[in-house]
């Protein structure tokens, strides 16, 4: 009963922010709302038995996803308004798409059901008496240790890659040369002068 | 009042039309369609994780925890080339991203 409730709320909230998301005249505000469905799409995932990737839900939507758009849609100074012209002239042809696609997905999911020896045929069966978090670890590093690795590369390459995207190197801006500032020594960088008295300035 | 797998479906599936949806309206602002894109995956990632926990089997969280991964490499690329599509031309409206007359 309890679950039904938590249930149909958490999902609720789910659709109302993602329809928010797209309707919303100001991007940070979609921004917000964007992160509020990551938070109840995390709560449906516990609702689940999925603890794990809830908190990898959080920390990394919530906590970088967000953030980076949120960042970006601050930093960059552009005109929203003028970006959301054709707004109305696109919406009956979206509305249509989605309400037709929408029914597809209903119909679709009002009529299958699983076939008879489904649970016989599955591949890593959830263990007993483990935690989602252990149960998961257990399979991710020893029968997915390669996908996991190959995950770590994506994240790197779109580390560097972003890195060297963004960056830009201006003319005319003074910076700090550490090679020469290394290579200084004392006999080029110090002059003794001998000041006669009175004569200093 | 129980929760069977098909009410988690069709959450996911409203999610994913949505997001099309998203697409489709804000056609001129990028930064939208990534945003739109964000709830598409999310709803992939629904739909892997409720067919998990219902047939026990962890093989759905697995490949969603490598979507997930992929969906913010690819948040990230894609917000790098935002910017510096907009440090050159000043605007982010996809309809003048047409240099390359494709």
């Amino acid at each position: 009963m309890l679950q039904g409730i938590a249930f149909y709320v958490f999902s609720g909230i789910i659709i109302a922010s993602a329809l928010m998301v797209v309707l919303s005249r100001n991007p940070v505000h979609s921004v917000l709302f964007l992160i509020l469905a990551f938070f109840n799409a995390a709560a449906l995932f516990v609702l689940l038995g999925a603890e794990f990737l809830a908190m990898i839900l959080v920390v990394v939507y919530v906590g970088a996803v967000a953030v980076l758009f949120l960042f970006v849609v601050m930093m960059l100074d552009i005109d929203f308004t003028a970006l959301r012209s054709g707004f109305m002239r696109y919406l009956p042809l979206g509305a249509v798409l989605a309400i037709v696609m929408g029914a597809e997905f209903v119909y679709v999911v009002s009529l299958w059901q699983f076939a008879g020896g489904a649970s016989q045929v599955r591949a890593l069966p959830v263990p007993q008496g483990v935690s989602n978090t252990e149960a998961l670890g257990r399979i991710l590093y020893t029968d997915y240790i390669f996908y996991f690795q190959t995950a770590g590369l994506i994240l790197l390459v779109a580390m560097i890659g972003a890195i060297v995207l963004t960056l830009r190197h201006r003319p005319n801006v003074k910076r700090q040369s550490i090679s020469r500032q290394v290579a200084r020594e004392r006999a080029t960088a110090i002059e003794m002068r001998d000041v006669k008295p009175g004569q200093g300035s | 009042m129980t929760i069977g797998l098909n009410e988690y479906l069709i959450v996911a599936a409203l999610l994913f039309t949505i997001g099309v949806l998203g697409i489709f309206i804000n056609r001129k602002n990028v930064i939208i369609i990534l945003m739109s894109i964000e709830l598409i995956l999310l709803a992939v990632n629904i739909n892997l994780v409720a067919f998990s926990a219902f047939l026990g089997d962890l093989t759905g969280q697995v490949f969603a925890l490598f979507v997930l991964t992929v969906a913010a490499a690819e948040a990230a690329i894609g917000l790098a080339i935002l910017v510096v599509y907009f440090r050159n031309r000043g605007t982010i409206a996809v309809e003048d991203i047409n240099l390359m007359k494709g």
